[in-house]
């Protein structure tokens, strides 16, 4: 029987994975249609307005569904997390809000003028609305993903005793910190993948059917070039982003290498099939490994012999390297609680003299270094809570990883083809190109997999989990809601699909606005 | 510009900037009241097309408008974030789901292969119509009657309301609210299309649910307004932050702010303007009076429910829970920082208007749909 912790991570990841079906093809899309638009004004030539306003039909099916999916994100944390929503609110709510002031108003406001416009305002101001459009769309991205890397890695902020919450002390660090950069550059950087492959995939299928020949060799010549590049990005802000999963989130990191026992010079499973959990615990942890020795220590921390740390040292310590057990991380958070506590009690008696001493214990760097940043481990006795899923995060870690890489050779062949001109004759080719789209989702979604499921309990990294931050309601209504926007996003998913499909097939001749 | 002013300033900068977006908000939702419409004004395929398409255009605003409330609110107000959220789930969920099925309905509705059929998208919007007019306004309403509550001192929210939010329907003032909030819209929606269209036979029929609908909404909309001035409201002590109930709490607050009684008188005026010079001098400029109207008078309402040692959110279950801008707020550094971005609002209103009056200097016409390139 599942309960409400259970029904309320599952709403909250089908809505979140659900939006991220839609997102990553509005993120890379409105690149390539405001470059397309670009060469049409640069050159006045006709064909490239024909592409550009195909791929913006495509784009304007898929941005519905994604601004629908989006909206219950934003009031889930309210709505089905509201302890969180108060004890972050101070800071999260910020990059909220300014998505919306900042980004929201002007992706809205310009992809009305992108769609409607085209005889209604100049040609440059035209032009200058798609790219307001891209820069509107991957401005919202960097808002949300300041939010989303605060929680993975809480700066800037400040435990205020008086109100129970974390509170604001440096915006910029909560704006500039590493982690939301680099994971900023990594998601836009997927979703440039996504609809490079996803042009070239339907143009491939254009060749094949000897549709839209020139549309299609266009299409693919400026998908390949932006989706090399975005590709070789993605590659190295991945690697960025282990060295800080590394760094701040050892967990997961075991968890994604399914590293039990740490080791140094530890190795890089490239692919492997784990066993069952009696068995991993028992210290046989995989069935099968093909395993790149001393990788994982050098691409984590830069040096070969580098100690990386697995589950078990966490779980039950390694004094040795510094590590403390779980255990005393949730005696420790109890401390921090415990005073909170006491905190509460003594401003409710009236203790003045009491509550004045509490406070500035807590801003105590001691205090804060070593209780307080365990806060988090006391709401639950339990070891197990606080591993994360290892076969999830292990298997969406590699087949994300292996995919990228894929895609970077893909994008390489295509760009070669389309210089040398034999993109026509590339039979084999053209036939495969269709059947990545659905592996760039699939890559797209295994990496929030890894980044969300990896870092279980926890909402706040270390000091809030899970179950400290659901709202307190009865299960029942949480499965309803759960059912509800499963059944609907799933129909209106079936009709995106459909439509899209039936777009595609028809193709830019009969709504291209050539006529 | 914004480094001297105190906690308390800030707290009430955003308490009005929360305000505006919530004004704001009630004038676009001509959208919603609109999308009411369609099946009243359009006969046929085509004159439902055409109002569709007119609304079609505009529908993001609206959208982006009530995220942006939202995310507002969450940055400024967090306690009411997770306090009304959660608490009262069933009303913000069923206001979600309003929204969720309007977003995708625009775009699939004329689309071939789009699975349910033109009448199914055609019936969400006026799903959307109905459901986030009504709740909105209901949810709102409890600004002033109060929810049922308690707040322990971790801040951590419990609510007692039996129907997790949907007991607020069963409140007379709420409901009255509610339903003001959806025939306004649809006053707006009328002369909207009356702005935008150029189809005499919908016209026709849009004067005369303009008539209905703005009869319906002074009924309702004086109801609610009498209520107000008279009820009891939940008042607290500036120094102590006691909240305690006050007589006529909401009178007093329009009296002791002249400012907000002019927005108020100044909003109503607007409104009946932009209703009169419609019906009477056959205006097609009356949603240029009524929208602002509409703005002022929601801008003057949510201001009486904050400001003045009010409590925006209070609890009849336990009167000391009673959310107000000073125990519900983020930290000043926090309102500092988000005050430096509300700057960038006129910078956003003044993008939309220009791109509103770019795209509208033609009114929309049976031909322009014919030669679109993409039509809803």
């Amino acid at each position: 029987m599942l309960d409400l912790i259970d029904w309320s991570r599952a709403q909250f990841a089908l809505t979140a994975m659900y939006h991220w079906l839609f997102v990553p093809l509005t993120l890379g899309i409105t690149w390539i249609i405001a470059m397309m638009e670009t060469i049409y004004v640069k050159s006045g030539d006709p064909e490239w307005k024909k592409i550009t306003q195909f791929w913006m039909k495509l784009f304007g099916i898929n941005f519905a569904i994604g601004v629908a999916t989006g909206i219950i994100m934003e009031f889930e944390f309210g709505t089905n997390w509201s302890n969180y929503s108060w004890f972050v609110g101070d800071i999260f709510g910020a990059p909220l809000a300014i998505e919306g002031i900042m980004a929201f108003f002007l992706e809205s406001t310009f992809i009305a003028i992108m769609f409607f416009g085209w005889n209604k305002v100049s040609k440059k101001f035209h032009l200058a609305s798609s790219w307001l459009v891209a820069i509107g769309a991957n401005l919202s991205a960097l808002w949300i993903l300041v939010a989303n890397a605060w929680m993975q890695n809480p700066v800037g902020t400040e435990f205020n005793p008086e109100t129970a919450r974390n509170e604001m002390v440096s915006f910029w660090e909560v704006l500039f910190s590493p982690v939301a950069i680099n994971k900023f550059l990594h998601t836009i950087t997927s979703g440039m993948v996504l609809a490079s492959i996803f042009v070239i995939g339907i143009s491939s299928w254009f060749l094949l059917k000897k549709k839209e020949i020139l549309l299609s060799l266009r299409s693919i010549k400026v998908s390949a070039i932006f989706g090399l590049v975005a590709s070789l990005l993605l590659v190295l802000t991945g690697d960025g982003s282990a060295k800080q999963v590394a760094r701040i989130q050892p967990m997961k990191l075991a968890a994604m290498e399914g590293l039990y026992d740490g080791k140094e010079g530890a190795g890089l499973v490239g692919i492997g099939f784990l066993n069952s959990k009696e068995k991993r615990d028992g210290g046989e942890v995989f069935a099968f490994k093909f395993e790149m020795p001393k990788v994982l220590s050098w691409m984590a921390f830069g040096d070969a012999g580098h100690f990386v740390a697995g589950i078990n040292d966490f779980s039950k310590g390694n004094p040795d390297r510094g590590i403390l057990s779980t255990g005393e991380k949730i005696e420790r958070g109890k401390v921090a609680r415990q005073l909170l506590t006491d905190y509460k009690n003594a401003s409710a008696s009236g203790n003045l003299a009491k509550t004045d001493s509490i406070r500035r214990i807590f801003d105590e760097p001691a205090f804060r270094d070593n209780y307080f940043r365990y806060f988090g481990y006391g709401f639950d006795d339990d070891l197990n809570y606080y591993i994360p899923n290892v076969p999830l995060t292990f298997y969406s870690f590699h087949i994300m990883v292996i995919l990228g890489f894929g895609f970077v050779l893909f994008f390489a062949f295509f760009l070669l083809f389309s210089f040398k001109e034999t993109l026509p004759e590339r039979r084999f080719w053209l036939k495969l190109a269709p059947w990545i789209i659905p592996l760039a989702y699939v890559a797209s979604e295994s990496g929030w997999i890894v980044a969300e499921l990896g870092r279980q309990p926890w909402t706040i990294q270390d000091l809030l989990p899970t179950v400290a931050a659901v709202t307190r309601i009865d299960a029942t209504s949480v499965m309803v809601t759960f059912i509800l926007f499963a059944v609907t996003f799933t129909i209106l998913a079936i009709a995106e699909i459909s439509i899209m499909l039936k777009a595609i097939k028809k193709g830019p001749v009969n709504h291209g606005g050539t006529k | 510009m914004f480094e001297s002013l105190s906690h308390l300033a800030l707290q009430h900068y955003w308490w009005i900037i929360i305000s505006v977006l919530g004004g704001a908000l009630a004038f676009l939702m001509f959208v919603q009241g609109g999308q009411t419409l369609i099946r009243y004004l359009g006969k046929n395929e085509t004159e439902r097309s055409l109002l569709v398409n007119s609304l079609g255009r505009k529908w993001e605003f609206t959208f982006t408008t009530l995220v942006t409330f939202g995310g507002a609110f969450f940055a400024s107000f967090p306690l009411f974030y997770a306090t009304s959220f959660g608490g009262a789930y069933w009303v913000w969920i069923l206001i979600l789901f309003a929204f969720i099925i309007q977003a995708v309905s625009y775009e699939f509705r004329s689309k071939a292969g789009n699975f349910l059929g033109r009448r199914t998208y055609e019936t969400f919007l006026h799903i959307n119509g109905l459901m986030a007019t009504v709740l909105i306004g209901t949810a709102v309403g409890t600004f002033f009657t109060g929810s049922e509550f308690s707040i322990n001192e971790m801040n951590q929210v419990t609510w007692e309301g039996q129907a997790r939010g949907l007991e607020a329907a069963l409140n007379v003032q709420n409901l009255a609210l509610g339903l003001s909030v959806l025939f306004l819209s649809r006053v707006l929606g009328a002369l909207y299309f009356l702005n935008n269209l150029d189809e005499a036979t919908i016209l026709t029929r849009a004067k005369r649910h303009l008539l209905i609908n703005s009869i319906l909404f002074l009924a309702v909309f004086v109801f609610f307004l009498i209520r107000l001035m008279l009820m009891d409201g939940f008042a607290f002590h500036p120094d102590t932050g006691e909240v305690f109930i006050e007589k006529s709490k909401y009178l007093h607050n329009y009296l002791e702010m002249p400012v907000v009684l002019t927005l108020l008188v100044a909003g109503i005026l607007g409104v009946l303007l932009g209703i009169g010079s419609t019906l009477l001098k056959n205006s097609t400029r009356g949603i240029w009076f009524a929208g602002p109207g509409t703005f002022l008078v929601v801008l003057s309402l949510f201001l009486v429910a904050g400001l003045n040692d009010t409590s925006f959110y209070p609890s009849t279950h336990d009167l000391q829970s009673s959310l107000t801008i000073v125990n519900a707020s983020s930290s000043r550094f926090t309102l500092k920082v988000m005050s430096y971005v509300s700057l960038l609002i006129p910078v956003v209103i003044a993008y939309m208007a220009y791109s509103w009056w770019s795209m509208d200097r033609r009114k929309i016409t049976r031909e322009e749909l014919q030669t679109e390139d993409h039509v809803y």
